[in-house]
């Protein structure tokens, strides 16, 4: 599936790889500019030990994509990098401030605003209400400036107009007082990312973003991800898809089991014999995606409980 | 990874379910050491909730008869002594007849809980409640409420206001809770504490029966049900139907009043719950839902059985004292089917298939519903069996405090909550130690504070559990996001 | 059958404080439920809390406004105890915490040990904490009609406490009606679609569900007093069934709505009244005797909560694409 991209992402692209040059392909490894840097997480579920991640860094205004099998657990590592769960230990800062521990509402302030694997749009409100929740320092979040709609109507006002350029942006301008609930499933996702992009992170991490998407919209997904590297912004990914990987990645950081086992830029790492190894166990002609190993029935059951069980 | 999945709450694991089994034994095993020790046979019948006051040297009687205005002995009534000796409490027996022994003379005070007395009656004079009497050691002093229309007009009431259009016949109060033997009195005695542990292991392992059921219908459908007391309140109300109204003996109408109460559930889940599940209704609307019906059930016993209490068996239990501790034949009878009953539970949810597939829907439906389990026929099976423990609770809780009556499931309700939640939301066997405790804390907690806020001190454990381990004394640590 | 009479008491119903108390206590609940998804199954709690506050205050002397103040403070500091361990958990554990903590505060309210504060379970007679209310009316003493309605201008269940109800209840109405429109209440309304959405854009979500908690519950106990001036503080009125009407009340009108809990107290009490005072003049007490007539209106409630919440959660003003009933 190529892409074609823009001259600018070919020069922000071609300094990332510049600045990665002599990073070495180990887990673990440092950077020359890190934004991320986690040390011993762990997290045990019933006696499993989730995640453990001895050492981790991500390079600032590079995207980096967090791949594994399934249960790897990199959902988890982001949970817990995003205050979404608490761990059993370990400490990481980002952007020089220690974010360890730190609740899930505070983390998004700091700068790192995630989306989730199944889209959390707010189904019953508007899109633009949507974007506008998304937005920062509105004094009308306050309980008793709400009351008086002249403190808060201003900054309404700029909001409004910062959503309606995130819209057009991502061809969501003409959906804007539609049901979030009434998007399709790759709308929803865009319409994730964009309320993210409304509180302006230094940082965005998005759990697989193309889960359930379609090819078409697909190809935009990759263009907007890149587009926002262009803008100087750091993005982490978790995904599944080797080939959406390679596309867009700058980095690659392979976890299995709950660790890290192997580093580097998307070609090298694809080669790797021990990500081979461990990444494709036994499955070396199956598609690399998660869902590939379920029954699709179980798996549209699975789905439907999880949406049940909010 | 799919780690997104809020698991449905603390269910049960192999290594946990071990842990539990112990437990259980535990349980079973004090049970049965109560029921061999060979019990000392009582001096004869003993009136049946509160032991007749007899005045001696050290010794002054307050004592009193509760009559309806139909001339109906009130039982279950009652009735706050506050003076000298302390506070202290005492609850009319199957005859109408209270007392409450002092050992200091004086001036008392004592006050009728209007609450406690059948729906409809009143107090022929209210301005004589509280009334103050004058005790002297080693004699009996009468205080009497006489029920009945107030004598003259007026009577003292506050005439400017209008009269309270809320729910009057809403006997919430102490209605249906009533003393249960040896817990009047005040102190902490050796021989109180014992009897009053022995209380709180009896209402703990009636209560279990309640609360397993709907610990069970947690875990499988997710559901909180509002309506579980309810369920309780008809196990009883049919038994009395079965002994009174049918004129039937107590244990064939205890069988019927189970069966039809299990066959409620079986016609609740077939003819509600799987229809909204059909719908997509979700869990919360179903939970109203729930309060709907308990409320609706609950005035549905009321509109034909009044608000009074309802006598099961009318003849006074006999009692047998075990060293310190008092207990009537019935209730070890009670102990004895219960711990059986439970037993059968365990070994249904631990060794039959059937019981562990329901074990499997409530750890994860889709898996279950995956690897081949019919989850509704599960879910059947649970509504079934939790109304049918429900009903069975009703009867023998009914027999336990001397009478059932329209709210006697609905007032045990955050009991039962309370149990849930202590064990684990979900966890079947969580619920019968969850019980246990609840039941040993509201017994014991009136060894310090009044009578009538034990259940009150239950509650605050439930609060204070959520605060701490949310997921319970026996539930696992769940992943939440 | 005197249909005059029936109508005339029916319509007496539609301004009643007693229907002015439990559309307070709706709207306060809306503000839980409705707006932010709170599960508070412990609003009569609340009402109980301000009703005692109110008149135990006043009749320790304190003047009108203090008791208020009293009132308010109880039911923040009730909110705040409730909020705090359950706003993290699952929502149904806030929904038997608020259940368990209402129960605790009637049991507590009743218990003997309290009667020279509580008057246990005979609770507080009104003479006792009405003067205060009744003082503070400008108006001379007297009676005032109006077409078939006639009450007294200030004492008890008076004219002056209609005034005062509604007023307070079209304040609360005003209140709710600038927050559901302002950023504050979008954020509620995002909590109650999902809150891990909310808090992943970087809100604090456990200090709004508190701020939603603490408000409505404050609107509780507003309504408590209310509920009581005309009346008695009686803990047993003021229990499960209480909680239980107001959340009808709430899904009758349409929750997430401004006028919903007003509308749905006015037609509960109408239609109760209809049904209550016809079958009393219709069906012989023979058959039918008045508490059972008393009962069969409760069996109403309770099947009519069933089937509203079945077949019309929205209720009857509100918007089923925008309502979600969900719990947090």
């Amino acid at each position: 599936m190529p892409t074609e991209p823009s001259p600018a992402a070919t020069d922000a692209r071609a300094a990332v790889a510049a600045a990665l040059r002599d990073v070495p392909h180990v887990p673990g490894a440092p950077k020359p500019d890190p934004v991320l840097i986690a040390d011993d997480v762990r997290r045990m579920f019933g006696g499993v030990n989730a995640v453990d991640v001895d050492h981790v860094e991500v390079q600032r205004g590079a995207i980096t994509a967090l791949i594994g099998p399934n249960g790897a657990g990199k959902t988890t590592f982001f949970n817990l990098l995003t205050g979404f769960d608490k761990p059993n230990s370990g400490k990481w800062t980002f952007d020089g401030r220690s974010l360890g521990g730190v609740a899930a509402a505070r983390v998004a302030r700091a700068g790192m605003v995630r989306t989730f694997q199944l889209t959390k749009a707010l189904n019953r409100m508007t899109v633009m209400e949507n974007m506008r929740l998304g937005a920062t320092a509105q004094p009308g979040e306050n309980l008793f400036a709400a009351l008086v709609p002249a403190v808060w109507r201003p900054r309404e006002k700029a909001i409004t107009e910062q959503a309606e350029e995130l819209l057009a942006r991502f061809k969501l301008d003409t959906k804007r007082d539609d049901f979030a609930g009434s998007l399709s499933g790759g709308q929803r996702k865009l319409l994730e990312m964009a309320r993210a992009l409304m509180a302006k992170p230094q940082m965005i991490m998005l759990d697989e973003p193309m889960a359930g998407v379609n090819p078409a919209l697909t190809q935009s997904l990759l263009g907007h991800i890149q587009a926002l590297r262009d803008d100087g912004m750091t993005v982490l990914f978790v995904e599944h898809d080797m080939h959406m990987v390679r596309h867009i990645s700058d980095w690659v950081i392979v976890m299995t089991e709950g660790r890290i086992v192997a580093e580097g830029p998307p070609e090298s790492v694809m080669n790797n014999p021990a990500v081979i190894d461990a990444y494709l166990g036994a499955h070396h002609d199956t598609d690399l995606g998660d869902d590939a190993l379920l029954d699709d029935a179980v798996l549209e059951q699975l789905r439907t409980e999880d949406e049940e069980a909010r | 990874m799919r780690s997104a999945v809020l698991d449905p709450g603390g269910t049960t694991t192999p290594p946990l379910a071990r842990r539990i089994a112990a437990l259980l034994l535990l349980a079973l095993t004090s049970i049965t050491l109560l029921l061999v020790a060979t019990p000392a046979r009582a001096q004869g019948p003993v009136a049946s909730a509160t032991a007749a006051c007899v005045a001696d040297a050290a010794t002054g009687c307050i004592v009193g008869t509760l009559r309806t205005a139909a001339g109906e002995p009130v039982v279950g009534a009652v009735l706050d002594v506050v003076g000298p000796a302390g506070d202290l409490t005492a609850t009319s027996d199957a005859t109408g007849r209270w007392s409450v022994a002092v050992t200091e003379a004086g001036e008392y005070e004592v006050t009728l809980d209007v609450a406690t007395i059948p729906a409809g009656e009143t107090l022929r004079d209210p301005a004589n409640n509280p009334r103050t009497v004058a005790v002297a050691l080693g004699a009996s002093q009468a205080a009497l409420f006489p029920l009945g229309a107030p004598a003259g007009g007026g009577g003292g009431g506050d005439t400017g206001d209008e009269p309270s259009d809320s729910p009057t016949t809403d006997a919430e109060g102490g209605a249906a809770v009533p003393e249960t033997p040896g817990s009047t009195g005040s102190g902490v005695t050796a021989a109180r504490v014992a009897q009053l542990t022995v209380n709180g292991l009896v209402f703990g392992t009636l209560l279990a029966l309640a609360s397993v059921g709907l610990s069970l219908i947690y875990g499988t459908t997710g559901l909180s049900n509002f309506a579980h007391g309810e369920q309780v309140s008809l196990g009883g109300i049919l038994a009395y139907v079965g002994t009174q109204l049918v004129g039937l003996p107590l244990i064939p109408s205890a069988i019927i009043a189970v069966a039809l109460g299990a066959a409620t559930g079986w016609l609740q889940d077939a003819g509600l719950w799987k229809p909204l599940r059909r719908r997509g209704v979700g869990m919360i609307q179903q939970m109203i839902v729930t309060i709907g019906l308990s409320m609706a059930i609950s005035y549905v016993f009321q509109f034909f059985f009044g608000a009074g209490p309802l006598r099961i068996v009318t003849d006074t239990p006999t009692s047998v004292s075990i060293g310190p501790v008092r207990i009537t034949t019935t209730t070890l009878w009670s102990l004895a089917i219960a711990a059986i009953v439970l037993g059968g539970v365990a070994f249904f949810l631990l060794g039959t298939r059937a019981g562990r597939a329901t074990r499997a829907v409530a750890d994860n439906p889709a898996l279950a519903a995956a690897s081949g389990i019919s989850v509704n026929g599960m879910i059947r099976i649970v509504w079934t069996l939790g109304a049918g423990l429900a009903a069975l609770g009703g009867v023998l809780i009914g027999l336990y405090f001397g009478a059932t009556s329209w709210y006697s499931g609905g007032a045990l309700l955050l009991l039962m909550f309370a149990a849930v939640t202590l064990g684990g939301l979900g966890a079947a066997f969580g619920a019968l130690a969850g019980s246990i405790v609840i039941g040993l804390v509201v017994e014991l907690s009136s060894l310090w504070i009044p009578t009538d806020m034990r259940y009150a001190s239950a509650l605050v454990i439930l609060i204070l559990v959520l605060l701490v381990r949310p997921q319970g004394i026996l539930g696992r640590a769940t992943r939440v996001g | 059958m005197d249909w005059t009479r029936i109508l005339t008491n029916v319509a007496g119903e539609f301004f009643a404080p007693t229907t002015a108390a439990y559309a307070l206590a709706a709207i306060g609940l809306n503000i839980h439920f409705g707006l932010t998804g709170l599960l508070n199954m412990g609003q009569a709690g609340f009402m109980l809390l301000g009703a005692y506050g109110f008149a135990i205050a006043t009749i320790a002397g304190w003047p009108l406004w203090a008791a208020v103040l009293i009132a308010i403070a109880a039911a923040t500091i009730f909110a705040l105890i409730l909020g705090i361990p359950t706003l993290k958990l699952r929502g149904d554990y806030l929904a038997i915490v608020t259940i368990a903590a209402a129960e605790i505060v009637r049991l507590v309210g009743r218990s003997t040990a309290l009667t020279e504060l509580t008057g246990a379970s005979s609770g507080l007679r009104g003479n006792q904490y009405k003067d205060t209310f009744q003082d503070a009316s400008p108006f001379d003493d007297g009676t005032w009609a109006l077409g078939p309605f006639e009450y007294a201008v200030n004492a008890s269940n008076s004219w002056w406490i209609r005034i005062v109800g509604w007023v307070v209840v079209a304040l609360a109405c005003l209140l709710v009606w600038l927050l559901i429109r302002s950023p504050w209440g979008r954020v509620l309304k995002g909590i109650r679609e999902d809150e891990d959405a909310v808090r992943s854009l970087g809100k604090n979500v456990y200090s709004y569900k508190m701020q939603a908690l603490v408000l409505g519950g404050v609107i509780g106990s507003l309504a408590g007093i209310l509920y009581v001036l005309p009346r008695a503080v009686q803990p047993d009125s003021m229990g499960r069934s209480m909680t239980f009407f107001i959340w009808t009340i709430l899904l009758l009108g349409g929750a997430a709505t401004v006028f919903g809990p007003v509308l749905g107290s006015i037609i509960f009490w109408a239609v109760l009244a209809i049904v209550k005072l016809t079958l009393r003049d219709v069906v012989p007490t023979t058959i039918l005797r008045s508490e059972q007539i008393e009962q069969f209106g409760w069996i109403i409630v309770g099947v009519a909560l069933m089937v509203l919440i079945i077949f019309r959660p929205q209720g009857i003003l509100g918007d089923k694409k925008e309502l979600a009933i969900n719990a947090h």
